[in-house]
C-alpha cells in the first residue's frame, strides 16, 4: 500500500504499524503523527495514511524542510512563489504581518527595510517580541522569519528609505509592498519606485487604524500598477488607535495580493 | 475641455495643469499619488503637466497608520 511519510510517497506492507514505518525511515524520531494526529508505534496503518515523524528539537534539511512547510498549500503554488523577490518598505504593524504570511508562503526572498527600533508600544500589533525590545525592527524580523523558515533569504536594510536610496534597495524586488506609518511617506516611496520602475507592481496599505468593521478593509485597483488595500480613510489619530486586528486584516490583504500577483491573478477580483 | 477623473467625467479650464486642478479640490500633494494617463507623476512635475481634453487622473489619496 501506498503511504506519505514525512510528505514523500512511500510503500508499506499491508497492515504495517507506525512504529515499524518509523524503525525502517527514521529511526531516532520520537513523534509519530498519523493523519494528523498523534499515535502510538502499534497503530496499523492504512493506504493513503499520511504519517509524519519528528524528532524534537531537530531542523529539518532543506528539501524535507520545503514538503513539510508547504504541504497544505495548493499544488503549484510553492513553485510560483519559490523564486519570488519581494520589497517590503517599513515594517510596522503592516510591513512585519507580510513578511511573516510571505516568509510562511515560501517566497524566497524578502528585501526588507525600515530604520526604526523595537519599542514596547509596538507589541500590540507588531510581530515582535518582548526579548526584542531596542532591536532594529529589521534584525528582529530577520531572526523571527529564520526560525519561521530558514530556507528563506532575508535581505534586511537598516536605513530610512528616501528617493536616493529607493532604486538601489528594492532594485531586484519584482514587486513593492508598501507598510509605513506616514501618508506623505507612502506617497514618495510610491512616487520614487513608480518613476524607477513603471512596470512593476506596487501594494500599499491607507485606512486601517480603529476597531471599525473588517470587511470595511478592501483590496483595489487605483492605479495601473498600484493596488491599495485598507477602507481608504481611517486614519491613525487620537481616539483611533493602530490595533492588532485591522492592521493585521490590510497587511493579509497585500499579502495575499502578493501571492494572487505571483500566481498570474488580478488582487482585486473577486472570483 | 473634459478629463476623466477618478472614474468619472470632470470639466474643467483648458490649460490647467494637474496641480492647480489638486489646489482647486483642495487636495494635500504631499498626501496623494497621481496617475496621469496611466503614469504616476511625482509631485515635482505636478505643476509643470497641463492637463488636455479627453485625459485620464487618477488621484489616490492616503491617510497615516501602518
Amino acid at each position: 500500500m501506498q503511504i506519505t511519510v514525512n510528505e514523500q510517497n512511500h510503500t508499506a506492507q499491508a497492515n504495517e504499524t507506525a512504529g515499524s514505518v518509523r524503525d525502517r525511515i527514521k529511526a531516532d524520531a520520537d513523534l509519530i503523527i498519523v493523519n494528523g494526529f498523534p499515535a502510538s508505534a502499534e497503530t496499523l496503518l492504512n493506504n493513503g495514511d499520511q504519517v509524519v515523524l519528528i524528532r524534537r528539537g531537530e531542523v529539518p534539511g532543506a528539501d524535507e524542510l520545503d514538503a513539510l512547510l508547504t504541504a497544505r498549500h495548493t499544488p503549484g503554488v510553492h513553485e510560483a512563489v519559490k523564486g519570488a523577490t519581494i520589497g517590503i518598505a517599513g515594517v510596522g504593524g503592516l510591513g512585519s504581518a507580510i513578511a511573516v504570511a510571505l516568509a510562511r508562503t515560501g517566497v524566497g526572498h524578502l528585501i526588507i527595510a525600515d530604520f526604526d527600533i523595537v519599542e514596547p508600544s509596538n507589541l500590540n500589533r507588531q510581530q515582535y517580541f518582548v526579548d526584542q525590545i531596542g532591536l532594529p525592527k529589521v534584525y528582529a524580523l530577520r531572526d523571527t522569519l529564520a526560525r519561521i523558515n530558514p530556507h528563506v533569504r532575508t535581505t534586511a536594510c537598516h536605513l530610512r528609505l528616501n528617493p536616493a536610496n529607493i532604486g538601489e534597495v528594492f532594485g531586484h524586488a519584482q514587486i513593492l509592498v508598501e507598510g509605513f506609518d506616514l501618508a506623505d511617506q507612502k506617497v514618495m516611496l510610491i512616487e520614487t519606485f513608480a518613476a524607477r520602475f513603471p512596470d512593476r507592481s506596487i501594494i500599499t496599505g491607507s485606512g486601517m487604524a480603529g476597531f471599525g468593521p473588517a470587511n470595511s478593509i478592501r483590496t483595489q485597483r487605483v492605479a495601473n500598477n498600484l493596488y491599495l488595500c485598507g477602507d481608504g480613510t481611517t486614519a491613525a489619530a487620537p481616539g483611533t488607535g493602530l490595533m492588532a486586528p485591522r492592521v493585521g486584516v490590510a497587511a493579509h490583504h497585500q499579502a495575499n495580493a502578493v501571492l494572487r500577483l505571483l500566481l498570474g491573478k488580478a488582487p482585486e477580483d473577486e472570483a | 475641455m473634459e478629463i476623466t477623473f477618478n472614474g468619472r467625467p470632470h470639466e474643467l479650464t483648458a490649460g490647467t495643469s494637474i496641480q492647480e486642478l489638486l489646489d482647486q479640490l483642495r487636495l494635500d500633494c504631499l498626501q496623494v499619488v497621481v496617475e496621469h494617463n496611466h503614469n504616476i507623476i511625482p509631485r515635482q512635475r505636478l505643476a509643470e503637466t497641463a492637463l488636455n481634453d479627453g485625459d485620464t487622473l487618477e488621484v489616490v489619496h492616503f491617510v497615516g497608520g501602518g
